[in-house]
């Protein structure tokens, strides 16, 4: 039998969420007094989910690990959110916006899903306005647009390079309107440690507090995860240092269903990497490429000089510079999407053609918009962005172009969920990034913004009433029901584990051997020969782990603990990687195997044996077992992706 | 690059404090101030001790979590940057750097360089918000704004609460927190309905919360990493004014 059902409503494609929303069940509203929601995550997806269904008058408890819930990594997006608007008259609409998706995906996400998620575009800009996000304006008072990677339409709306903060802050303004309210309780610098399920539905969650190091007990009618993506298994990543796996892989290994996991998304605008020491990577907006020109020069022997520091980059005369991005897609040129612009930055660099002292670097010269638009122009739309890069590389964008190189930026993989967002769990329903549900094999520009938001505002405040519709002659789900307590006792012993190897080696030592072998291995390009080598190194780094790892046991606050921790479901989650990444022998979006590649190097698909979702259930951690949800394409048709003509 | 650390360390917020020392060598000058923290700790960690427990998570300038109070300047000092964002090329080699918490009466010590800021999300709660709900809102372009307010507006939204502007001031007053807050929703029509309800709740918590009155000397608007203006505390302070005048009649 079949496990998995995506429970997509009958309809054409066009009317199936608005037949969903006038067939689902409702709560009536002294029900939903009654009832008890869990948020875990506060970033766009958590706080507009926490928030809506708060306003919506349901009991909800919401859980972040920062100080504050307005620090979720969202807040660091920075080029816009995409929607469906056609402000511009370009031409834009709903089925194009998701036709675009769908593409840019490589035609491995589910065609419902991201309709709708085109559909909710448009009132996600309406309800942002109405927060009082102050997006960039026209001087006619009307709200700007600017173009973004895998489309041939304006529709990203942003406020400055800080548009996710901007969008945040506004999901954190009704969330914060909630808890004044009362209909919220918020609960701050938590890690959600285990899943609790009574009965088959998912009733709570156990939470470590990062004060005090106490763990607590937190029961609801449903769960929602929202806990972001897991980019952080290859140590250097865009996320921030606590974005982490372990909500995600708890909820998997109690027998939610993971999909996709090895659809990651290598970012190709990224300040490079310089150093063993470094922490993290440092994104450059992609909404640079609308006016920067990616380039490396012609000939090698160039390159070699500019590794060695010889000569600058304004030294290279205009006929000796190749933009390869324009050369080799002359319809998208600079704005192919992420997986294109970042592969063929890789293909450049093992050529012999990177640009600084490490070889893994290429240029984004604004020489020509600077001529074009002017100075002033160019620092009204990218100023905060040179500003950041010139603090960190020391090197001014308006002179001398910057250099750039993919990082590990998103991930597409996530809990599978159905139509309705819920896992294979009853109850447990995952949001924005920790979901796979909308972008395929590799996400567009100003996408996960919407999707976030979506799914929190406008997709879970439907969804979940429909499953806690049978739910209101539940009372309050005690949390002295055993399940807690073996929850719990699970908990503790994760921690005691690691606490009593007492070994030599930090967290950090081994999650950067982690990085080191997914990079190499499970990067941005993979084959079954390094696929196989990752496997087996990995489970060599999990044991090394359990005999090496240091922990400092002190009471309260340990940073090293939290650490640890994490390391430790990246390990198993590097393998589920790396296992799927050999599964999927094919090329498509973010997952390019070399094995199968066009003669001029493009990804090919195949979409006769892997035209499929890959769902994996947990059976221990060496076996996991396949599902496949099989895709159905009605409104669109399978094609190569062509970003050329 | 080689340095001499001076360090607050406490263990919680119950017992006292001190500096310890510390030395760190060969950090590259690339190494963000965070960076070079983290190689101490490594080293803490392996010999057994218990690392310098310090807030951080985007690193990269946006999530206002960072905020360590370095050779006495919030931030260190240096225009427009984060602690995060701080490289250590910024410091002299073989120089001594002390590095302390954010010292304000609302901010109380956690542990070590770790403060707690929770009382900044409850001036928000009190009424930094538009209280529209999800859903029945018109058409995003149904209301105009000028290019010129949006921009200002934009400009008072870039603040990342990290509390610098708290830290500098002798008062420990939010007013340039609250004022940034104010007069984003202020500039905007969506927000400005709400704007006399809005200045008094906020303004009214600031003081329960035991925030201090305007110093009058902008050490604020010096040392905020967002270069967020004073002129926003003026706004405030016009409508909070305006508030309280129209609320006697």
């Amino acid at each position: 039998m079949n496990k998995l059902n995506a429970n997509i409503p009958d309809g054409p494609l066009s009317e199936k969420w608005t037949r969903y929303k006038s067939e689902q069940r409702l709560v009536n509203p002294s029900n939903k007094r009654k009832l008890d929601i869990i948020v875990v995550g506060t970033g766009l997806a958590g706080a507009s989910a926490a928030a809506s269904l708060g306003e919506m008058g349901f009991n909800v408890k919401a859980f972040c690990i920062q100080d504050s819930p307005r620090r979720a990594h969202s807040i660091a997006a920075q080029g816009g959110i995409n929607a469906a608007k056609n402000y511009q008259n370009d031409g834009d609409s709903v089925m194009r916006l998701f036709k675009d998706t769908i593409k840019g995906g490589d035609y491995r996400a589910r065609e419902a899903n991201v309709y709708r998620l085109a559909e909710l575009s448009n009132n996600i800009i309406d309800q942002c306005v109405a927060q009082g996000v102050p997006f960039a304006r026209e001087y006619s008072g009307m709200l700007a647009n600017r173009s973004f990677g895998g489309a041939q339409v304006s529709r990203t709306f942003y406020a400055k390079g800080q548009t996710g903060q901007q969008l945040l802050l506004g999901a954190y303004g009704a969330l914060s309107k909630e808890i004044n309210k009362g209909t919220v309780k918020m609960f701050t610098r938590r890690e959600m440690m285990e899943l609790v399920v009574v009965d088959g539905r998912a009733r709570g969650i156990i939470t470590r507090n990062l004060v005090t190091g106490k763990l607590e007990r937190h029961s609801a009618h449903a769960v929602i995860i929202a806990t972001g993506g897991y980019g952080n298994v290859f140590f250097l990543s865009t996320n921030a240092m606590s974005s982490n796996g372990s909500a995600i892989w708890q909820c998997y290994k109690k027998g939610a269903f993971f999909a996709n996991p090895c659809f990651t998304q290598i970012h190709p605008t990224c300040i490079p990497v310089h150093g063993d020491y470094q922490s993290k990577l440092t994104l450059m907006s992609e909404s640079l490429r609308n006016d920067g020109r990616i380039w490396v020069p012609k000939d090698e022997k160039t390159a070699e000089l500019l590794r060695q520091g010889k000569i600058k980059a304004s030294e290279i005369p205009e006929n000796e510079r190749d933009y390869y991005l324009e050369r080799r897609y002359p319809a998208f040129g600079n704005l192919v999407p992420r997986d294109v612009a970042s592969r063929a930055a890789k293909e450049r660099c093992d050529a012999g053609f990177g640009v600084n002292n490490t070889g893994r670097a290429v240029f984004l010269d604004f020489k020509e918009a600077i001529e074009r638009l002017g100075k002033d122009a160019v620092e009204s739309r990218y100023g905060n962005l040179f500003e950041m890069y010139e603090r960190i590389v020391d090197q001014n964008p308006y002179d001398t172009p910057m250099m750039i190189y993919p990082a590990v930026h998103y991930t597409m993989g996530g809990l599978w969920v159905d139509y309705e967002l819920q896992t294979t769990i009853k109850g447990l329903f995952a949001a924005g990034e920790a979901n796979f549900s909308d972008h395929g094999a590799n996400r567009l520009g100003a996408s996960a913004l919407m999707q976030g938001l979506a799914d929190g505002y406008f997709v879970l405040p439907y969804t979940i009433q429909n499953y806690l519709a049978d739910q209101i002659a539940v009372s309050h789900i005690s949390t002295d029901l055993q399940e807690f307590a073996d929850a719990e006792t699970k908990a503790q012993r994760r921690i005691n584990m690691i606490l009593d190897v007492k070994g030599e080696e930090t967290a950090d030592s081994i999650h950067k051997k982690l990085g080191h072998i997914m990079w190499e291995k499970v990067g941005m390009s993979r084959d079954e020969k390094g696929l196989k080598e990752a496997v087996a190194e990995l489970d060599d780094l999990r044991r090394f782990f359990w005999q090496n790892i240091k922990v400092p046991d002190v009471d309260g606050v340990n940073p090293e603990l939290e650490k640890a921790l994490r390391v430790a479901d990246f390990l198993e989650m590097g393998k589920l990687i790396a296992t799927d990444a050999l599964m999927r022998e094919e090329s498509c979006g973010g997952h390019f195997r070399t094995e199968h590649q066009t003669s001029d190097g493009e990804a090919m698909r195949d979409d006769e044996n892997f035209r499929f979702v890959a769902a994996y259930e947990y059976n221990n951690e060496d076996e996991p077992r396949l599902h496949k949800e099989e895709l159905f394409f009605e409104s669109i048709e399978l094609k190569n992706r062509n970003y050329k003509s | 690059m080689n340095f001499t650390l001076k360090i607050w360390r406490q263990h919680n917020a119950d017992s006292k404090g001190g500096f310890e020392t510390y030395k760190v060598e060969d950090i590259p000058p690339e190494a963000s101030f965070l960076e070079m923290l983290d190689i101490l700790n490594e080293g803490i960690v392996r010999k057994g001790g218990d690392p310098v427990a310090f807030e951080h998570d985007c690193r990269e300038g946006i999530c206002g979590c960072c905020g360590l109070y370095i050779n006495g300047h919030p931030h260190g000092g240096f225009k427009g940057t984060t602690t995060c964002q701080l490289c250590m090329r910024k410091f002299k080699n073989g120089e001594t750097i002390v590095v302390e918490p954010w010292r304000a009466k609302p901010f109380p010590v956690i542990k070590d360089l770790m403060v707690d800021r929770s009382a900044l999300d409850k001036i928000i709660q009190a009424g930094g918000y538009v209280s529209c709900h999800t859903g029945g809102v018109p058409d995003a372009n149904a209301v105009l704004v000028s290019k010129h307010d949006a921009d200002l507006a934009m400009d008072a939204a870039s603040c990342i609460g990290c509390g610098a502007c708290v830290a500098a001031c002798k008062n420990a007053s939010a007013m340039l927190f609250v004022g940034a807050k104010i007069s984003q929703l202020e500039l905007l029509p969506q927000g400005r309905i709400e704007t006399e309800e809005r200045v008094k709740k906020m303004v009214a918590k600031m003081d329960e919360l035991g925030f201090g009155n305007c110093s009058d000397t902008r050490a604020c608007q010096a040392v905020c990493p967002k270069k967020i203006k004073v002129t926003n505390i003026a706004r405030m302070n016009r409508n909070y004014l305006w508030a309280k005048l129209k609320g006697k009649h």
